[in-house]
């Protein structure tokens, strides 16, 4: 006859960061095709209290029936109780979500990632620079720059998106721009309307339009590939700070939490080292961009 | 620590009160391989065997595990209560036991602690044996030839005893249990130790340099011979799946059939796999299988000393074992460090 074990530590009072929490989609505000910005809110309110992010952190999006994917957050920290992401459909898990009407419940976990050195931005003028989808992590940092904007000496936003039709936040920052302090420089490679009043010409040509303190600014810049190409060769043309220059990159990350591994760069996981890299860390890192 | 002994002739009354603390997995034979698994009778129990096929890994972090359970109406579900299963782990060698103790580093003293992985560690009560290395065991190269902690118990051959190591609270249990059986040790039975403590030294026939291997690594980046491994690497991930110390995992979902109900499971991945960086809209990072042969042994050899101080490798030979092409941590290492040439052999070069 065998003996029956008893557990010697039985789990009840863990917290188990893998298990989401259940948020409501309470509007879907369809900016652009394909590119969709969620409002949420979790449906406990112990959850909504105790939510803090900072800019340039992410979250895990469960779709129930579908998975999960690693989403940026929208929204800044500085504004509580909705949580916003925006989302291009894209894959399986986006795609599924694309499928849901308002008032779904989907699984949010996190925040997780280190998101931007907000603190030891403070003090310095700020450069924040998108590229297309890049925005939608650099929304959170904007509007965290706007909301305490006694911290942080000038703020200056550039821009790049392929046509008005694709900028997103096209109509709020238009809106931002006239009536908060910051320079608001937006600017699309061409304009097949004829009716877009601001930059016309591709992201870099935008240095020219101002000049910047490389000993007093942070940059963070965030885009696609090309997008990193270019604005970093002028970042250090003006002799940017290669530990002022900031970067978020995206990889698949399936845990969020530094366990997994499909996320890793190099020997660092974007989850939890990331997903802010400054420049020098990136030179420094294998396979980085 | 507490050190006793214990009669060759009592180890099967001392096993005997091992059901009491858990489910026994110990190491028996399956045809010409050893693996950890529960005897049917303790007579199968191998207490001299080379290594494993699959490491401890598979009990505290199983090769397929439900994390959690979904339904549209209440949302999600742990199931954390399944892992707390208390299972006694019988005849660990040193090395996996220093595996152990690294995956502990990664799921249970990181900043977000897996409640899985915990449960069933510290569920599993670990028995510690002693082994003579063979022509692929390079763990004293690893410093995992002898370990100080991770075990309850660990037990080592002097001849007509075994000299019983009582690591954890729950190890001294067992010897309470066990009524008596074991008694004090004497000198000499010290030094039965210390001359067989040196006589494994000895025994080992491959050794690795690592102290200066993180620059190594550095400088050889772009080596060719990463290209010439990428061209024989058959990308089977067998390297991962019998590492002691490889953790990847792939998470999915599984729904029921004709409903919106389902578990979230998480199965052991590999990043020799083709699809392991692979991310939203199709870009692979790691496309080329060169890239992924790399990536694995900087990670280990790289990565794990500038995370932790030490690479994540503990010499256990396993994959100089099972790989198809002879790629393995010793090929690798002499292949950078330009004391082979690319295309050698494979096989342990004292073999």
């Amino acid at each position: 006859m065998e003996l029956q074990a008893v557990p010697r530590h039985p789990p009840e009072h863990m917290e188990n960061p893998y298990l989401p929490h259940m948020a409501r989609i309470v509007r879907i505000h369809r900016m652009v095709p394909d590119n969709y910005l969620f409002q949420l809110r979790f449906l406990d309110d112990a959850v909504v209290q105790k939510w803090d992010h900072r800019p340039g952190q992410f979250v895990e999006l469960s779709v129930i029936g579908t998975g999960e994917a690693p989403i940026s957050i929208s929204s800044s920290p500085t504004r509580k109780g909705i949580l916003e992401l925006c989302i291009r459909r894209m894959g399986r898990v986006t795609s599924a979500l694309y499928r849901l009407p308002t008032n779904s419940m989907v699984g949010i976990r996190g925040p997780y990632g280190n998101g931007f050195p907000v603190e030891e931005m403070a003090g310095h003028d700020l450069l924040i620079i998108a590229g297309g989808l890049g925005m939608a992590p650099l929304r959170s940092l904007l509007w965290y720059a706007l909301d305490y904007r006694e911290r942080f000496g000038t703020v200056t936003l550039m821009y790049g998106a392929r046509s008005p039709a694709e900028m997103l936040f096209r109509e709020e920052l238009l809106s931002l721009a006239e009536v908060e302090d910051f320079n608001c420089l937006l600017t699309v490679d061409r304009d097949p309307t004829g009716t877009w009043k601001q930059n016309i010409g591709l992201l870099p040509s935008l240095f020219q339009k101002m000049t910047f303190d490389p000993n007093r600014t942070y940059a963070a810049v965030v885009g696609p590939p090309i997008v990193y190409k270019f604005v970093l060769a002028e970042l250090l043309k003006l002799n940017f700070h290669k530990d002022r220059i900031l970067m978020s990159l995206e990889r698949r990350m399936k845990c969020g939490i530094g366990k997994c591994g499909h996320c890793s760069v190099g020997y660092k996981y974007t989850c939890i080292h990331g997903p802010v890299f400054t420049y020098w860390d990136a030179i420094n890192l294998p396979e980085i961009v | 620590m507490k050190i006793l002994k214990l009669a060759k002739e009592n180890l099967d009354l001392f096993v005997s009160v091992l059901p009491a603390f858990g489910e026994v997995y110990a190491p028996i034979k399956r045809g010409k391989e050893f693996v950890f698994e529960r005897p049917s009778r303790w007579s199968d129990v191998q207490m001299k065997y080379t290594r494993t096929m699959l490491p401890p890994k598979k009990l505290v972090l199983p090769p397929c595990e439900t994390t959690l359970t979904f339904d549209p109406e209440k949302g999600y579900r742990d199931l954390l209560a399944e892992a707390s299963k208390p299972l006694v782990l019988f005849g660990v060698h040193s090395y996996d036991i220093y595996g152990l103790n690294i995956l502990d580093r990664v799921f249970a003293q990181a900043k977000y602690p897996d409640p899985y992985y915990i449960t069933r560690r510290k569920n599993t009560a670990i028995i510690g044996v002693d082994f003579v290395p063979d022509d692929k065991h390079l763990a004293s190269s690893m410093n995992a030839d002898f370990v100080d902690s991770g075990f309850d118990l660990f037990l080592s051959d002097i001849g007509n005893d075994y000299l019983v190591l009582v690591g954890t609270s729950r190890g001294d249990d067992m010897v309470v249990m066990s009524n008596c059986l074991m008694q004090m040790p004497t000198e000499a039975d010290f030094d039965e130790y210390k001359k067989r403590s040196q006589l494994r030294r000895d025994a080992y026939k491959v050794h690795v340099a690592l102290e200066d291997l993180p620059e190594i690594l550095e400088m050889e980046y772009h080596s060719a011979v990463w290209d010439e491994m990428g061209e024989r690497c058959l990308s089977c991930g067998s390297c991962s799946m019998v590492c002691p110390t490889c953790y990847c995992f792939d998470v999915g979902d599984e729904v029921d059939f004709g409903s919106r109900k389902g578990r979230r499971i998480r199965s052991w991945d590999s990043c020799l796999l083709r699809t392991h960086a692979l991310v939203a809209g199709g870009e692979n990072f790691r496309a080329e299988r060169s890239s992924r042969v790399k990536f694995r042994y900087y990670h280990k050899q790289r990565g794990f000393v500038a995370e932790y101080g030490r690479p994540s490798c503990v010499g256990c030979g396993r994959c100089v074992e099972v790989c198809p092409a002879e790629i393995n941590i010793i090929s690798v290492i002499q292949s950078i460090r330009g004391e082979r040439d690319g295309t050698a052999s494979g096989a342990p070069a004292s073999s």
